[in-house]
């Protein structure tokens, strides 16, 4: 479904990825783990248009998108959920969702999709018509997934959906992308949390500064000693 | 010597000019809060709106309601041509480019219509049923006047409509916010940006058209200085908030016109002095303006 070649960016003169290499099949869920720095939230930002690579190239569908802009990108259906959830403060909970379905055309399937979200998500119902500024963090990772649900991914790109939530929260959180395996979305996840991301996913990139370390199925890397050293704390 | 009738025509007054700038200052504040550009330029589309609608009277024979359309559109559509040739270039660049651009394009419409024009200013003929006095609530009022404030108020109730239930306004909040974070929304933030370029040229032209009917005359720099009070009017509001934009123009309005209607003829002469040294008090009792948003709640 996505296959990513030999990605080069840099931010100014730092060289960030140094030729990444990854393939995403259809329903897999693929984690993409490793320290501060390595690279996962820059690799995801490159897949989504938001950086240009330097070279290499990005083929979703076996179509280049390397150099399409961002929203056209979207449309395709590779939607970025971003770090640090980026909801629109100053739009309501309904409008930050209306937002992200604004540029489909199909009435029904939105309803639908809306009614799901909605469904999966019962408070962002019950707070629609408030600001996104004033819910608790949880609840904007909620609306974060929730909106990119609205723009109907074919791949979500889902970047550090646990980051500075509470542990209930996180559970909460981890639940839905189980649901939405199970309806057979396809998602490339990046999380710091290494040991729960192997937990979800079927298979595994392990990034270090800018390299492919090592990948293969995620129960094959959660046994290897030298990722449990690492990244799983011992 | 402040008779009641002199009173209710300097209110009048302040409710034209108040409209008139803040037209022109919703304009800027449109474009501010998504490019956080100060578009120096923003005044000349006023003179520009201004001449196409002398020409349209002058050498059509339209009804008058054409002086005030077709301004509109002319100058909307010079609004996307400049974002699109001047500052989407500009994109990414640091945000002093961009500010420097506008005024060189500001130089250029000036300098533009210096040359094919020339600064003689040419009087503006309005048609008779504009002229025409009328009595409201015993106030004699020129036609122009009522047609300025409901014209300005229709405007700003249809904008404020726009920006809260369309989704291309919601677009425009979301930018507003996160430009970056919008295109991932499956958002063409260049449609938006140009969709603000058109709605703040087009308010410009219609403050301009107003301001050259109010007076009676058109030059090469007319939009300069109201330009300029509309910047005040939009910081004073708070820069970026449309609402604040709309308060701002008022109050500069009425700020102005009783300043000069109440003051002894030796202190009034020094009204844009005044102006200025409004602005100056309100940014340092509240330097986000009076309705603005404070930046730096920003995460």
């Amino acid at each position: 479904m996505l296959t990513i070649q030999d990605l080069h960016v840099y931010y100014g003169r730092i060289h960030a990825l140094k030729g990444i290499s990854l393939e995403v099949q259809a329903g897999e869920i693929v984690a993409l783990i490793g320290s501060n720095g390595a690279g996962k939230t820059t690799t995801l930002a490159a897949l989504s248009g938001l950086l240009r690579p330097r070279s290499g190239a990005v083929y979703f569908e076996g179509k280049n998108i390397t150099h399409l802009p961002v929203h056209q990108i979207v449309r395709l259906g590779v939607v970025h959920c971003p770090e640090g959830r980026q909801v629109f403060a100053r739009l309501s909970v309904a409008e930050n969702l209306q937002l992200a379905g604004a540029h489909r055309s199909e009435r029904t399937a939105y309803m639908r999709d809306l009614q799901r979200i909605y469904d999966l998500f019962p408070v962002l119902a019950q707070r629609r018509s408030q600001y996104a500024g004033t819910l608790s963090g949880g609840e904007q990772q909620m609306l974060a997934i929730g909106r990119a649900l609205m723009s109907r991914p074919r791949l979500l790109l889902l970047d550090e959906p646990s980051l500075g939530l509470a542990p209930m929260v996180v559970e909460n959180i981890f639940k839905v992308v189980e649901a939405l395996r199970q309806d057979g979305m396809t998602i490339l996840l990046v999380e710091q949390n290494a040991y729960r991301a192997l937990q979800l996913a079927d298979r595994a990139y392990v990034l270090e500064t800018g390299y492919v370390k090592i990948h293969g199925p995620a129960r094959e890397l959660t046994n290897n000693p030298a990722i449990k050293t690492a990244y799983l704390g011992g | 010597m402040f008779t009641p009738s002199y009173v209710a025509q300097q209110f009048v007054n302040a409710l034209n000019m108040g409209s008139i700038y803040a037209l022109v200052a919703i304009g800027l504040t449109v474009v501010y809060g998504i490019l956080r550009l100060i578009n120096f330029a923003h005044g000349d589309m006023m003179t520009v709106g201004a001449y196409v609608a002398l020409a349209v009277l002058t050498s059509l024979t339209l009804p008058a309601w054409a002086a005030l359309l077709i301004p509109i559109f002319v100058v909307a559509a010079i609004g996307v041509i400049i974002e699109r040739f001047a500052y989407r270039p500009l994109r990414g660049a640091p945000e002093v480019a961009m500010l420097i651009t506008s005024l060189a394009v500001s130089s250029l419409i000036e300098n533009g219509a210096l040359m094919t024009l020339t600064a003689q200013p040419r009087p503006v003929r309005l048609p008779a049923e504009l002229v025409q006095r009328v009595d409201v609530l015993g106030v004699n009022i020129a036609v122009m006047d009522a047609v300025i404030v409901v014209l300005a108020l229709a405007l700003m109730v249809g904008l404020s409509l726009f920006v809260r239930y369309t989704s291309i306004g919601i677009a425009m909040r979301a930018c507003s916010e996160n430009v970056r974070v919008t295109q991932l929304m499956g958002v063409d933030v260049n449609r938006v940006i140009a969709t603000a370029f058109a709605i703040s040229a087009g308010l410009a032209a219609v403050a301009g058209v107003l301001w050259s009917g109010k007076f009676g005359l058109v030059d090469p720099f007319m939009g300069f200085l109201p330009g300029l009070k509309a910047f005040v009017a939009a910081v004073i509001g708070g820069i970026g908030n449309i609402a604040g934009a709309m308060l701002g123009g008022y109050l500069l309005g009425f700020a102005e016109v009783f300043f000069v209607a109440f003051m002894p003829s030796e202190i009034s002469g020094y009204r844009d002095a005044f102006v200025f040294a409004l602005l100056l008090v309100v940014l340092l009792l509240r330097p986000t303006g009076l309705l603005g948003a404070h930046e730096a709640s920003r995460a």
